[in-house]
């Protein structure tokens, strides 16, 4: 006991430095999330703001909440905005925790939903759908919704060894990716001109397609999922340690590897379902949110909400702001590309992106 | 000493193997002008090759117009796709690199399209130079993002830049089919990857590229087996390696951008092919290469002809029995075999 005297104070020291730190960290962290919340909420109202019929923010709230009664602004507000906006809302933040989980369950910043295969086997049923069936609407979404979840289950089958691990999982996921790219590039050939054109829409993903019922799920999955995968946070902390040392913290690996994905796939299928394949929020909002919250990173939350902010800002310009009305997922993309390369550029760190 | 005679004996191993190839390569050649859609008899297909003349029968102007030129670009784009991947996946250190993820396919694209609704360009004959143009831009634009900031382009800045330019070009590409129905109707036909309809004009245009760069590309071996050591001890070895890697991305640009320019993007065989070749070389680039040009033709005609085959009088196009019987084959490697570190 007298011997560990002596090594005490500069013991208490590094723990009071340790405490400082990760009180920083904390408070960085919540200052983020919160600020993150009130932007998604402020594009949110925006988002209903705006258009041939021009409203203010008060209007808008007052519609969305039920407090006042102006028929002609509740038509524009709760009919014809606000499922576009929540669907926006739901798709963004489902896909920015999608993304985030699956890159660092699989510790790799390529490893997004757009990479192993899920929203690949979700366009080519959707677009079988479209071509050869000559369905539409709802049926688009539940042929989709069906190839997320079995082009997942495929991949997570496949990928199975001992294990799944990073490298593996993505190289199959990419596999997987071509062999339905090329199925739907076979369609598309097949089918009639007009067909190839709402492949073509439906392929590049937009948030103003959502079917009400649809987009119940969606809040709803979003609404029970996000908190169950913030519980299951811990165990993928524990994860990033590595295999062994999260074994030997007591967390049993495949089964919190197991629930972490297929959270996350559920997370995926069903914003596909509701939007189309989206490129990129999946991919960049997770890099978006740690470079936000600095050293504390990896929060699904904060993903999520970088996640609604892209896609409500994405949708804004492509309905709005670009001379003609264009998919959701053409902007995505054009404005998500010269984020990353930013994001490249001005980095130092070997593993970009983050 | 050990390890010296191991190498001897591997050497042994693999130049006879390499010779099989060649002749397995020459027999799935005359497959591919033998079969097709319209069913030519063997002693025609001899007559019509030894004369090298068409006597005006449709028979022998199918052979010689059609079939031999699709097989000498079959021959060609494959080579070059296969070892475009393999030095790919070298210099980048990266088993995922390939064409389609370095921007190549996204890049011929956009091209293609503005060629289209821009320029009123018909064709494939006319739009290769585009694709051709587009290809090369890309993967340079590719190299350039990721070599900006202090340690150069890394494997995982290459990757990630390659497909933040793919998505960019394919947003742009799709907004711009999206409203245009003429671009749409003639890029969803290139952009599955078809040897079919590409014939004389088109092998006559890339030929001449695509040959001077894979003959240049056999010389990367030393480069690049000195690369996978890393980067540091590649510098400590004497290596220019900043020099070696854009002398890697020109001939890249070239093979690659020729091949997708010439047939659209087929996939698979520029990712797939050296990892199998990887499989049967080891390590050693100077043996991975040329393993790589000789396989890759020979997975792409083998797809060809089957598409013709399966679905007469109808055809699949290569990239797409490509991607559909690719995926399990790649699917097998990845899950059974011994996934090689590059």
């Amino acid at each position: 006991m007298t011997a560990t005297t002596p090594a005490a104070p500069p013991a208490a020291a590094t723990a009071g430095a340790f405490r400082t730190t990760r009180r920083r960290r904390a408070t960085r962290s919540v200052v983020v999330t919160c600020s993150l919340a009130v932007a998604v909420t402020a594009l949110f109202v925006l988002t209903m703001m705006v258009g041939s019929f021009q409203l203010s923010a008060g209007e808008v709230i007052a519609s969305v909440l039920q407090l006042r009664d102006d028929p002609s602004v509740d038509f524009v507000v709760r009919g014809l905005r606000l499922p576009t906006a929540a669907s926006a809302l739901a798709v963004g933040l489902a896909l920015g925790a999608a993304g985030t989980i699956f890159q660092q369950l699989l510790r790799n910043p390529l490893a997004s939903p757009d990479f192993v295969g899920i929203n690949a086997g979700a366009g080519f049923a959707a677009i079988t759908g479209i071509v050869l069936l000559q369905v539409g609407g709802l049926a688009v979404s539940a042929l989709a919704l069906a190839g997320a979840v079995v082009a997942a289950l495929l991949m997570y089958v496949l990928a199975w060894r001992d294990g799944v691990a990073g490298y593996r999982f993505i190289l199959i996921g990419i596999g997987a990716t071509l062999f339905f790219d090329g199925l739907i590039g076979y369609m598309l050939t097949r089918a009639q001109l007009s067909d190839a054109r709402q492949a073509m829409h439906w392929l590049t993903g937009s948030v103003g397609q959502a079917e009400p019922g649809e987009l119940r799920l969606l809040l709803g999955a979003v609404l029970l999922l996000l908190p169950t995968a913030v519980l299951l946070q811990r165990q993928l902390r524990a994860l990033e340690l590595g295999d062994d040392t999260a074994r030997a913290l007591g967390i049993r690996t495949e089964l919190s590897r197991a629930g972490l994905l297929a959270t996350a796939v559920v997370l995926t299928a069903l914003a596909v379902a509701v939007a189309g394949p989206i490129v990129f929020v999946a991919l960049v909002a997770g890099p978006i949110a740690n470079r936000l919250l600095g050293p504390a990173t990896g929060g699904i939350i904060p993903a999520a909400l970088v996640g609604a902010a892209l896609l409500l800002t994405a949708d804004l310009i492509a309905v709005h702001l670009l001379p003609t009305a264009l998919p959701t997922g053409v902007v995505t993309g054009a404005v998500g590309a010269p984020y990353l390369l930013w994001l490249l550029a001005t980095t130092n760190r070997q593993g970009a992106g983050g | 000493m050990s390890s010296s005679t191991h190498v001897a004996r591997r050497a042994t191993a693999l130049g006879p193997g390499l010779a099989l190839l060649c002749v397995l390569l020459a027999l799935v050649a005359f497959l591919s002008i033998t079969l097709g859609s319209r069913s030519i008899g063997l002693p025609e297909v001899l007559r019509a090759l030894g004369s090298l003349d068409t006597d005006g029968s449709i028979n022998s102007t199918v052979t010689l117009e059609l079939r031999v030129p699709r097989t000498l670009l079959g021959v060609l784009v494959g080579a070059a796709l296969g070892v475009a991947g393999a030095i790919l996946q070298g210099v980048t250190r990266n088993p995922l690199a390939d064409a389609g993820v370095m921007g190549i396919n996204s890049g011929a694209a956009a091209f293609v399209v503005f060629a289209i609704t821009v320029l009123g360009v018909r064709g494939a004959g006319v739009y290769v130079w585009f694709a051709f143009a587009g290809a090369i831009a890309a993967l340079v634009l590719v190299y350039a993002i990721a070599s900006l900031g202090r340690e150069g382009a890394t494997p995982v800045k290459l990757a990630l830049s390659g497909v933040a330019v793919t998505a960019g070009l394919a947003s742009v590409t799709t907004g711009i089919v999206m409203t245009n129905v003429d671009a749409l109707n003639e890029l969803r036909f290139w952009q599955v990857g078809s040897l079919a309809g590409r014939y004389a004009p088109i092998l006559t245009g890339v030929a001449p590229f695509l040959i001077i760069a894979l003959i240049a590309s056999l010389g990367f071996g030393r480069a690049l087996n000195g690369l996978a050591l890393g980067e540091d001890m590649a510098r400590g070895l004497g290596q220019q390696v900043t020099r070696t890697r854009t002398a890697a991305f020109a001939v890249v640009a070239v093979l690659a951008g020729a091949a997708t320019a010439a047939c659209g993007p087929i996939v698979f065989v520029g990712l797939v092919v050296p990892h199998v070749a990887r499989f049967i070389c080891g390590p050693d680039y100077r043996w991975i290469l040329p393993y790589s040009m000789l396989l890759a033709p020979i997975v792409l005609l083998l797809a060809d002809v089957l598409g013709r085959v399966v679905v007469t009088p109808d055809e699949l196009q290569v990239g797409v029995v490509l991607g559909v019987l690719g995926a399990p084959a790649f699917i097998g490697i990845v899950r059974y075999g011994r996934m090689s570190e590059v």
